[in-house]
Order: structure tokens, then C-alpha cells, then sequence
């Protein structure tokens, strides 16, 4: 436990870590060594002390505090840490937490998109190249022993030429632009704002940016703006033969209407790492070949999280020798 | 039939359309408006005497298809001077016998490049992403039961050992290098203008190299030129893509290797006697596996007629071809 710590942990910063009671900490241990070494975590749920109290008691100290998983932080509780500045985040969506809560009381947030944008792009790349050319539909073809007894499997279509739409060009969208533009594909982008130093195409709404284009890759955050963004509106505006990759979240898509379209052959196709209630995924999408369906895992790697670990001890260390943070999430 | 066409065909350059009597490309209509068709599965006339009869106006010969094209087979046509293939692969044709005939042989390999290497490159991510068995995974309504699924490995930072570095070796080297890979390369020669760096022999390229990607010809330089001693050099954690020949892989050794763990996967577009596929492989959640598609988009297609009416309207009006396969 945190107070049985031998090297002086008060004069250790404070951090307090939240998390829900059943959220175990999968840290690593060398990384859990490394917090601890530097930092006096505090976790509520490893004290024997009940909740309210521990926290109340420890309140006045904490500045800073770090989120596993997607424990909920909303307004009412940044009330109870009054001092609080800085939030580090270990998920790079953030609709867990009461963001403009956060920003009107100057309190800082960082997440994980930098430590996992790499990643997230290359499913994101993956799952477009498989739903084009039916890459898994083909592995069930051959798997199934269908090869044989079918000659050919209908063709996929080919990539480059394809008009790319992504919805959010932050760390992760970047990330997509540049490995698509490698296979010959033209981009262009919405976003909540133009960046000027980008030279792609700006579209100033979703709706426009689908009619533009070929395919549409989301990369945005689920705010009240962008929730259920993509509706039947926007299919149709991306056309019969539209796909769609979601690495966002499930809501910034219109489930039920995608659901129709998909299985009315309105669209051409979609790949989705993220549904509206994991992890119930739609059964009718079962029985579709121009779907791939992954299990939220766009940021599993190795490499990922020990990249999330070294982003967050470098956040932590950052903040507490007034040095330039990482990752920060803004308003723009 | 070729013989009723309006346009005079009499006068219109032949070809030769050597194919298997069950695949024809659907390039019929293009082809028979610039050529005099020479079809013999669409002749009453038994093959042998249709081929005997044309015999002596046959300069250019078309392939579809793997059919084989023998040096017995070449003795058939005195006067040819030209074979344009529509396949990227050249192994069904006797490329020695041609060459000393003086016969040219054109291939299709840039018309089919970008598909071969997008595929080559979707089969790299699904292999180490786990995309296909993560699908089966939650088609299988397995992920309400287990939590999460067993984690994918990044690709930026994997060595890539491209085997040949041809127009389709070259194209995946491109997009790999916007996912963060390092490229090296093995090839018959070391390619001057190329900056990555070059192995002499495909072991020392596997042993430098975390992934390997096969895109070069079949030939019997390199038939089986990935057998198990390349296979341990690339390691227990190696991934093989094969987008070019079966047999350039001793398939018999990559099934032992994967089946017992000595290599980390493979994503498979061909094989050694296809479409039969080693029932081993369907139980394995790091094998993808694709029946011969790579190339197969409308747009590949398309882009095969174009290289192939370019270099036969190249040939009959004696201007350089477009795609002439070389020695080298």
C-alpha cells in the first residue's frame, strides 16, 4: 500500500489515482515501480479507510489526478478537489469526462492519443484495405473450404483513387492521412476547425465532406456535437458504394441507421472497432461480407501501452516541475 | 466469330489468344476492334489444324491465364516474335526457350502492382493485428464471454524484407515506409538507385528482418527459395507474406514451422497446388489465408487491357513496348 512506502512517500507529489473498484490496475510492475518511486499514488481502493473519507481527508493535496479505463469524472465530483489542475487520462476518447467541467475550472486534461494514434491508424488502414478487398470475407471463403467448389471470390475494389473523408484530424486522423496517401488515396477532412497548416481539403460539415468522398474514416471525439453525427443523412450522402471506418467511439455513428443501410445494400460497406453498447454488436452485421467487425482492440499492442506509460510518468514529471505537458486535450 | 467481324479483320494485326478453353478475360470486344482475334476455343476447327493453319501469321501471341507456353509449344509458331502475358507471373512460360528464339516477352506486373501490394499490405496488418480472427472472434459472439481479445503487434519498426523489389516489391515498400517500417531488400542484383539497404541471399535478409514480403518470380533460382533454415532465421516471432508463387515457399516446412510455433505467421495469397490449401492452416489464428485475389480488382483489370493493347499497338507499329520483362 501507498503508506507503508519506505522512501518518505509525503515528500513524494501527490497523485491520486481513480478507478473503479473493479477496474484492477494492469500495470506493469516496472511501470507501477516507476510511479511509485516518484510519485505518492494514492488510491482510494486500496485503503482500508472508506471511500468518502480517504478522499475527503486527502483533498486538499491533490492536484493531480490520473483515470484508468473509463471511470466516469463528472462535475460533482471535481467539486470534491477543489485544488485539482490536471487530469492525465489513460484512453484517448474522453466522453467519460465532464470535459467543459474541467475547462472552466482551468483544470488541464492530457489523454493517450499521441501514446496510441500510430496504432489506432494502422487498424484503422486495416480494416479499410479488408472491407475493400474483402480480405476476411475471403479467409471465411478459403477457411470454409469454398475455394475449391467456387472458383473465384468477387472482387474487391482497389484503394488508390479512393476519395478519403476523415472526420477529425487530430493525432490519430493525421496518422491515417499519412499511411493512405502511401497507397495513392486523395484526402480531404472535417473538422471542428480548419488548420491552416494543413493542406488538404476542408469541409466545414460532416455532410458536405460525404459527398465529397469515397470513404469516410472517424477519428473525433464523442462530444453532445458530434454524437450520432453520422446518420442516414450522411450515408446516403457518401453513396452506394460509401464505406465507413469507425475507430472513434459507437455513438458518433447512428447505429440503427447504419444497420439499415447496410443491410439494404445502401452502402458499400463498413469496418468498426467501436459499437453503441460493447460489447453487443449488431447480429444482423453476422451475416455481412462488406463488414469487418473488430472488438475495440485498435489500441492493442505491446508497443501501445508501454508508449501510454512512458506518456504518462512523462505528463506526471512534466506538470510537476512546471514543464510543457503532452497530449493535451483542447477546446479547439 | 473472329471471321465475320465488319471491320475487315484480314486487315487488322493477328494475335494469338493462347488461353485455357474455361478462362477468358472479359476483354474480347476491346481486343477485336484493333486485332484479328485468333481464338482457337472459339473455332469448329480441331486445335491442332487451327494452329497449323495460322501458324504462319502468327508474330504475336497473347497468354490468359496460366496456360503454358512450352519451348515444344513455341516450335508451333516459326514467325513469333512477341508474347504479351496479362498475369504479373511468368512462370507457365519458358522464358529461356524465348530467349533464344529472340521471342520478346511482355508481362502485366505494373498494371497489377498497387492491388498485388495493397493486398500484400492488408495481409501484413491483419497478421499481426489479429483483423480476420478478431472478426471470427466476434462473429462467434465471443466477446460478451471473454473480456478482451489477445493484443496485435505494431507494425512501425518491423524490419521488412522485401524478396524482389520489382514494380509490386517497390509499391509496398512504399506504403510500409508510411507505417513506420524499415525496408531492406534481396533481389537477382543489387538496384543502384534504390536506398534501402541490400542482402545478397534471402537467409541473410530473414535473419536482419522481422517480416518478409515475397513479390519476386518463380523461377528455378527460386523455387523454394523459403525453406525452414530461412524460416528459423526470420525467428519464432517472423511473419511471412507471399504475394507472388507458391512454391516459392517449401510449403510442406512453412506448415510444420507454423503449426509448431517456430515462426510468429503468415499471410498467404498463393500456393504450391492451388486451390488446394493445407487444412492445417484453418485453425490457426495467425494465418490469413486468400485464394490468388491479389490482383483482383476491376481496376487491375482495366489496367491489364490498357498494357495490353499498348504493347500490341506498339509492337505492330514498331515502337518501343511497354512492359518488356528483361534478364536482370
Amino acid at each position: 500500500m501507498a503508506d507503508k512506502e519506505p522512501q518518505q512517500p509525503k515528500e513524494l507529489p501527490i497523485v491520486l489515482v481513480h478507478r473503479l473498484p473493479s477496474y484492477k490496475i494492469p500495470l506493469d510492475p516496472s511501470f507501477r515501480d516507476q510511479l511509485r518511486s516518484q510519485f505518492h499514488m494514492l488510491d482510494p481502493h486500496e485503503s482500508p479507510e472508506p471511500y468518502d473519507s480517504f478522499l475527503a481527508r486527502h483533498a486538499p493535496f491533490i492536484r493531480v489526478l490520473m483515470t484508468i479505463g473509463y471511470s466516469p469524472i463528472s462535475a460533482e465530483f471535481l467539486e470534491r478537489l477543489p485544488v485539482l489542475e490536471l487530469i492525465v487520462a489513460t484512453s484517448a476518447g474522453l466522453n467519460h469526462i465532464d470535459l467543459p467541467a474541467c475547462w472552466s475550472r482551468g483544470i488541464v486534461v492530457t489523454n493517450a492519443s499521441l501514446a496510441f494514434a500510430e496504432d489506432v491508424a494502422d487498424c484503422a488502414v486495416g480494416l479499410l484495405i479488408d472491407v475493400l478487398r474483402r480480405i476476411s470475407a475471403a479467409d471465411r471463403f478459403v477457411r470454409g473450404r469454398l475455394w475449391p467448389v467456387k472458383e473465384n471470390y468477387p472482387l474487391g475494389f482497389k484503394l488508390g483513387d479512393k476519395r478519403v473523408g476523415i472526420v477529425g484530424l487530430g493525432s490519430i486522423g493525421s496518422e491515417v492521412a499519412k499511411r493512405l496517401l502511401a497507397f495513392g488515396c486523395t484526402i480531404a477532412y472535417t473538422s471542428r476547425n480548419k488548420k491552416q497548416s494543413v493542406s488538404f481539403p476542408f469541409y466545414a460539415n460532416v455532410r458536405d465532406l460525404a459527398a465529397n468522398s469515397d470513404v469516410l474514416v472517424l477519428c473525433c471525439a464523442l462530444t453532445k456535437e458530434t454524437y450520432h453525427m453520422i446518420n442516414k443523412d450522411v450515408m446516403v450522402a457518401l453513396g452506394k458504394d460509401g464505406v465507413i471506418i469507425n475507430v472513434g467511439r459507437g455513438s458518433l455513428i447512428n447505429e440503427k441507421e447504419l444497420l439499415q443501410c447496410l443491410v439494404g445494400g445502401e452502402m458499400g460497406g463498413a469496418g468498426l472497432d467501436v459499437y453503441e453498447i460493447e460489447p453487443n454488436v449488431p447480429k444482423e452485421l453476422f451475416g455481412l461480407d462488406n463488414v469487418v467487425l473488430s472488438p475495440h482492440c485498435a489500441v492493442m499492442t505491446p508497443e501501445s501501452f508501454e508508449a501510454l506509460d512512458q506518456l504518462i510518468v512523462v505528463n506526471l514529471k512534466a506538470f510537476f516541475s512546471n514543464k510543457p505537458l503532452v497530449s493535451v486535450v483542447s477546446n479547439e
